[in-house]
């Protein structure tokens, strides 16, 4: 009986410590790389560093001076507003454009294409372009003018309270069409006897779309909604590209600011401040998402 | 082009970045092996972020007199300001520190200085006297604890007044204001002309040289070292200094409704072409009028300041020399040095850079009409002052230009600008 036994251990132990040989490059990229430097960012914001890191430790000063900033707390205020919007916009237009497709409409491939294109497009470069577009005089405001309407004005870009909805619209642009492709491929694995049985019973299609389907989509929504969050955390390129945080302070985002007391402003300690602060909102999202995961696969493995 | 934040450079400045941090050793040494084929002098890294056209062709009259001392001059040009002194820190940390690097005249290498990082230049800066030959504004930020720790190549100021000669005429401005409230008419005025009074580009950097140009011509002398040198929070808080941020908040009735964001160089071909009347801006901004075939004092005017003796506000570019043990090294920081000081150097860079030569006793008769007013204002050192980053550190420099945008772009109240200002300096 024991035999067998220790012949079976002794075969696989070659095969359980190949996965972790593999792993192991990677394994060592988190841990130094994203740990490691997550570790030297929270030590840095305890202490005095300006130029170069220091070890004059001084508590939480950082953090106090940070929450008394105007700039920072109007970052917070727009990257929440900017969240809410971005996020909603990309799902449902993401959403619609998926439906659409999906009605086999002829040259999928073209229209698929076309909707990922700017995705595939670094936004250093096509938020330039979307500031040519909406600087007022030229772009799509001069242009309008020239068509004949001269009183047409559309000046959101240079205007305090608007500033922040062209980044928006730009960035939506930017990724609607990878929630479009991401909801085409949920779609796509709906099974056809759900759209028979709903087509007998006499449902209309819209009503299908809305009660039966989204509600399977569900698993996709929840990655795409991950996606789109990250993105948001991390909104920088487009904010320089298109208005640099202007006009004024009016259109800040929280990167934006680190970047700035990283790079212009020497000031390392309040950048690695906000570098935690803005590691809070990332880790909140995560943490639930990844404790449902590990909840479902041990439920599977005991099942 | 100046100490603007240019993200917009980001992506092209990253390749250079890549180039010059990632794979340094490899290429500037096979390009050194063949320079020193060829002569045997000492052989100096540059790191700048000089890439414009007149800014590339000032830095090559520089490398041109290495040259001519004798020495191997290796050009690392990086765009982008805060790009190319990412990489000189980052050089220095790293252990392959440049032979020498550029950064403005201000507080930005002062941190380095103070970890010990750079070898001081005392024995030129000795032998030419720099604490009898250079403006006062400038010693203050290159002399850390009685040494010297960078050359300045030239000084700008940030503060000229440039206008239209067409657009003053049209106007029916006979004189160029010679105070601030002869300012505000001609502003008054031009604007009744339906001309653009005051061209601008609605960038945090450049509202603070509006504020700056206020805070001098307006609040004077005394003030403005009281509020940027001092940080004194009676000083900020002063009826006086109310009336400097109320003038420069009453600037913006005269700006166009399109200015947020524009470059500094687009509100200068709105000058150049007469579209609006004036802009207050560097002396970099004579480079723009040169491209176009304007003359000084023929299409265009320049005004130094808003009173008799007015305050000159200068910055400018240096050259520190990070700490090497190397003897070549040592030999090569010490040739730059004494060639960059030369008036030969000063005269040819300036010339090209818009700029004016550091030393108070070079010919003036070859500069243009503005630079000699320049010049001649220097003379008087009662009038040297620097530029707000002169005094503040970037950090604190930082603070004060978002508030002045904020306070420039919304409807905040003067007292709280006051309030937000004493905050800022505070830190």
């Amino acid at each position: 009986m024991s035999r067998p036994i220790r012949a079976v251990r002794v075969r696989s132990l070659t095969p359980a410590v190949k996965p972790y040989l593999a792993l192991l490059p990677m394994a060592l990229t988190v841990i130094v790389a994203y740990l490691g430097t997550m570790a030297w960012t929270l030590r840095t914001s305890f202490t005095a560093s300006r130029t170069f890191a220091s070890d004059k430790f001084i508590g939480l000063a950082q953090y106090e001076r940070l929450f008394d900033n105007e700039r920072w707390m109007l970052s917070l205020h727009n990257l929440a507003l900017y969240g809410v919007l971005f996020i909603l916009a990309c799902l449902v237009i993401g959403f619609l454009l998926a439906v659409f497709i999906d009605q086999n409409v002829s040259g999928e491939g073209v229209l698929r294409t076309v909707f990922l294109y700017p995705y595939a497009m670094s936004f250093v470069a096509t938020g330039l372009v979307w500031q040519w577009l909406l600087t007022p005089g030229t772009g799509i405001d001069g242009t309008i003018a020239a068509l004949g309407f001269p009183g047409f004005v559309f000046d959101w870009i240079v205007d305090q309270d608007m500033a922040i909805y062209t980044i928006v619209i730009a960035t939506v642009w930017q990724s609607a069409g990878l929630v479009m492709a991401l909801m085409l491929a949920g779609l796509r694995g709906i099974d056809a006897d759900i759209w028979k049985a709903a087509r007998l019973d006499g449902i209309p299609v819209w009503r299908v779309y809305l009660s039966i389907i989204l509600p399977m989509l569900w698993p996709t929504i929840a990655t795409v909604f991950l996606l789109l969050a990250t993105s948001v955390v991390k909104l920088f390129d487009a904010v320089v590209a298109m208005t640099q945080g202007g006009p004024g302070t009016a259109s800040e985002v929280p990167a934006k600011f680190i970047m700035d007391h990283l790079f212009l402003r020497s000031n390392i300690g309040l950048a690695s401040a906000g570098a935690i602060m803005l590691l809070v909102p990332v880790v909140a999202l995560l943490a639930p998402y990844a404790y449902a995961r590990s909840r479902r696969s041990r439920a599977r493995g005991h099942a | 082009m100046y100490t603007a934040p240019k993200y917009q450079a980001l992506a092209l400045a990253c390749a250079a970045f890549f180039a010059a941090a990632a794979a340094p050793a490899a290429p500037a040494n096979a390009a050194a092996a063949v320079a020193a084929a060829a002569s045997n002098g000492p052989r100096a890294e540059v790191i700048h972020w000089w890439t414009s056209g007149g800014e590339s062709a000032a830095v090559k009259q520089v490398a041109q007199a290495y040259r001519a001392a004798g020495g191997v001059w290796v050009d690392t040009a990086i765009a982008g300001g805060d790009q190319s002194r990412a990489v000189t820190v980052n050089r220095i940390v790293g252990g392959n520190p440049p032979t020498a690097a550029q950064f403005n005249t201000s507080k930005q290498f002062f941190d380095i200085v103070e970890q010990g990082m750079l070898n001081n230049v005392d024995d030129v800066a000795r032998a030419q006297n720099w604490d009898k030959l250079l403006p006062e504004p400038i010693v203050s930020v290159i002399k850390v604890d009685g040494h010297y720790y960078a050359v300045p190549l030239n000084i700008h100021m940030q503060t000229w007044i440039w206008y239209s000669k067409a657009a003053f005429q049209k106007a029916g401005i006979a004189k160029e204001p010679a105070s601030v409230p002869e300012f505000f008419a001609a502003l008054d005025k031009l604007k009744a002309a339906g001309i653009v009074p005051l061209a601008h580009g609605g960038q945090p950097w450049q509202e603070t040289i509006l504020f700056s140009a206020m805070l001098s011509n307006l609040g004077g002398r005394d003030l403005y070292l009281k509020v940027l040198r001092e940080r004194d929070p009676k000083a900020i808080a002063s009826p006086a200094f109310r009336n400097v941020l109320l003038a420069y908040k009453r600037l913006q009735g005269y700006v166009d409704p399109r200015s947020p964001g524009r470059n500094w160089n687009d509100a200068t071909a709105m000058v150049i072409g007469g579209k609006a009347g004036m802009q207050i801006m560097g002396d970099w901004a004579k480079g723009e009028f040169t491209a176009a075939k304007q003359v000084p004092e023929q299409q265009y005017g320049c005004i130094a300041g808003l009173a008799p003796n007015a305050p000159y506000l200068m910055q400018g570019d240096v050259f520190v020399f990070p700490k090497t043990r190397n003897a070549q090294a040592l030999q090569a920081q010490k040739l730059l040095a004494s060639v960059v000081v030369a008036p030969n150097t000063q005269l040819a860079f300036s010339k090209l850079k818009g700029s004016v030569p550091v030393r108070s006793d070079v010919d003036a008769s070859q500069a243009d009409a503005c630079a000699r007013k320049g010049i001649a204002i220097m003379k008087d050192r009662s009038r040297h002052l620097g530029v707000s980053e002169v005094y503040l550190t970037p950090d604190q420099n930082g603070a004060l230009q978002d508030v002045l945008t904020a306070y420039w772009n919304t409807n905040m109240t003067v007292e709280k600008a006051q309030k937000n200002i004493a905050a800022a300096l505070g830190e």
